[in-house]
């Protein structure tokens, strides 16, 4: 099942493509298994059938950034399911020119092992420096309707494509949370012990809001300039922490949240968790012509403000960064109405950013036809179409 | 399928750190091929440190005496005690070769979710030092995990009452580093430990 598609780009990507991945290889992936993959920073189409792969592939290009990929899938879940540990590698074309990202399962210690170049990856930071992936999947369908946990990790993933240093201080964040709270379910808690962590979580919790912060504002300013044919959207934050950084110095709430924090040991003891940090916080979207809340939208619309707020993200990075961030979108095109879906594919093509579109019908990417790289998939074999 | 013996010469290979079944598997034949060179002389000494080696009643480092030779040093400064979490770390220190005081090695960090409480890292036992000895200063050397750096305000706030001086090692720009290639946490540690030049 290998298939070897596309030649070699003759000449080597300019700058302009920094940031896609020209080449992909996988081996033991879910149902891959094997796949060898050369293409350009144009859009790549994928279609085919259910179960032919499709998701499994930008499963895989979302592992070459920190964290679980696009479906937060365990380890062993990403193996082949007739034996073996999975293996990526892909060419990225970063604004220093290409670099090579592997990712394998190391049956020796059961953790998923980076390297760069060949060299092991010290930190995740590193590898998010290198490249960024943002994606919408069908998964995420409704979260603007639902709970903030799959808001905060959807503002998270947009927060780390511009902070490297974002998914680490989120990870020491909850670390101290949890400890903290392992803690207090003690019999006699030791209170400085206690402190000790509060502060922990504080420094961490002030440097998440402030990158989210920073992320909305540069974001919003984005939005505000819009893109043709889609709703423009608006965004705000909504927490404490974010919220008392807008009228606090970072130290001023670092020591306000370790305080607040200590207020509620005991309510915390009883109920789990933390009354205060940043992982209470939620980003709400609204339909920026009157102030309409996204929930309040119907489903076509929220995912047009989805998108709306990726393009955003994607010529923010481009602005911030110098390269643009691999868009993952997945079973998209085929939720948008014609006039929607021409909008994104000209909203795509135009900004250069590479994407990675997948449905089951060729024909709703007509429009990209001899724009994009378009390939059938089936049963984990790759097809050139056309 | 390999004899009985070899069986378990693998299995007590794979149970140490760093090794799974492959390379415990890769080790065990590379010794039974080269018994008298890779094997025999590997079991003298895995005997002899397992006889002989101990952890030091004052500081807790690894050694064949009992205080330890760094503890038992008249040269070294005993009213300075780096705090240390292994004994690796200690190690490292020495090879830096600009330390001249004495240590105190936890054997790990504080971690509620691992049930390694101040008991479990000896932490009475340095207080106690601390008082008995004299110690001017305290250097906490611990690392820059979440972990590490509870331990350390841990250990800042309780030995805070004795009256004695406590410090931690610098963080920030390594020696040779270019700060356009520093990482925003780095550099944000560098920042807060500045200190005036001259």
């Amino acid at each position: 099942m290998t298939a070897r598609l596309v030649p070699e780009p003759a000449t080597p990507v300019a700058g302009e493509a920094a940031g896609a991945v020209s080449r992909l290889e996988l081996a033991a992936f879910r149902n891959y298994r094997r796949l060898e993959l050369a293409v350009t920073a144009r859009p790549v189409v994928l279609f085919g059938p259910n179960g032919a792969g499709k998701t499994n592939l930008l499963e895989a290009l979302s592992l070459l950034t920190p964290g679980r990929g696009l479906r937060r899938a365990r380890l062993a879940e990403l193996d082949h399911r007739g034996g073996g540990r999975f293996r990526l590698r892909a060419r990225v074309e970063t604004v220093d020119g290409p670099r090579e990202v592997e990712s394998w399962h190391d049956p020796e210690n059961g953790r998923r092992v980076l390297a760069v170049d060949g060299a092991a990856c010290r930190s995740s930071a590193e590898l998010a420096r290198l490249c960024a992936m943002v994606w919408l999947t069908p998964a995420m369908d409704r979260i603007l309707v639902e709970g903030p946990a799959g808001r905060r990790r959807f503002l998270d993933r947009l927060t780390l494509a511009l902070y490297p240093d974002h998914a680490a201080r989120v990870t020491a964040f909850e670390r101290a949370m949890r400890e903290r709270a392992h803690l207090l379910r003690s019999r006699r808690p030791d209170p400085v012990w206690l402190d000790a962590l509060e502060r922990r979580m504080a420094q961490a919790a002030v440097a998440i809001a402030a990158a989210r912060r920073d992320l909305v504002a540069g974001l919003e300013a984005e939005l505000a300039r819009g893109v043709e044919g889609f709703p423009s959207a608006r965004l705000a934050l909504a927490g404490e922490v974010e919220e008392a950084l807008g009228r606090m110095s970072a130290l001023e709430v670092e020591q306000w949240l370790a305080g607040r924090l200590a207020e509620s040991r005991t309510a915390d003891a009883e109920g789990g968790g933390a009354a205060h940090g940043t992982h209470r916080s939620d980003l709400l979207v609204f339909l920026r012509a009157g102030e309409v809340p996204a929930a309040a939208c119907s489903t076509g619309q929220q995912k047009a403000l989805l998108l709306a707020v990726l393009l955003a993200e994607t010529r923010l990075r481009r602005a911030r960064a110098g390269d643009w961030p691999v868009l993952l979108l997945d079973e998209v095109a085929a939720h948008l109405d014609a006039e929607r879906r021409r909008a994104l594919f000209e909203a795509l093509v135009a900004m250069g950013a590479q994407c990675w579109l997948t449905g089951t019908d060729a024909e709703l990417f007509r429009p990209l036809f001899g724009r994009a790289a378009v390939f059938h998939l089936n049963e984990a074999t790759l097809r050139e179409h056309g | 399928m390999a004899a009985a013996e070899i069986d378990r010469l693998i299995r007590l290979l794979a149970r140490l750190p760093g090794l799974g079944p492959r390379s415990a598997q890769r080790a065990a034949l590379a010794m039974l091929r080269r018994p008298e060179v890779l094997m025999t002389p590997l079991a003298q000494a895995l005997l002899e440190c397992a006889s002989r080696i101990g952890r030091c009643r004052v500081c807790g480092n690894l050694d064949s005496r009992d205080p330890c030779t760094i503890c038992s040093d008249e040269g070294r400064d005993a009213a300075l005690v780096c705090v240390v979490e292994e004994v690796e770390d200690l190690w490292a220190m020495e090879r830096a070769s600009s330390f001249r005081g004495r240590y105190h090695v936890l054997g790990g960090t504080l971690s509620a979710l691992e049930e390694v409480g101040p008991d479990e890292l000896g932490i009475g036992r340095l207080l106690a030092r601390v008082a008995e000895d004299a110690v001017r200063e305290v250097i906490l050397g611990l690392g820059a995990t979440v972990e590490g750096q509870t331990t350390a305000h841990y250990l800042a706030e309780r030995l805070r009452p004795l009256g004695v001086t406590v410090t931690r090692l610098g963080q920030g720009v390594p020696i040779g580093g270019e700060l356009n290639y520093l990482d925003e946490g780095t550099l944000d540690a560098a920042l807060r430990a500045r200190r005036p030049v001259g």
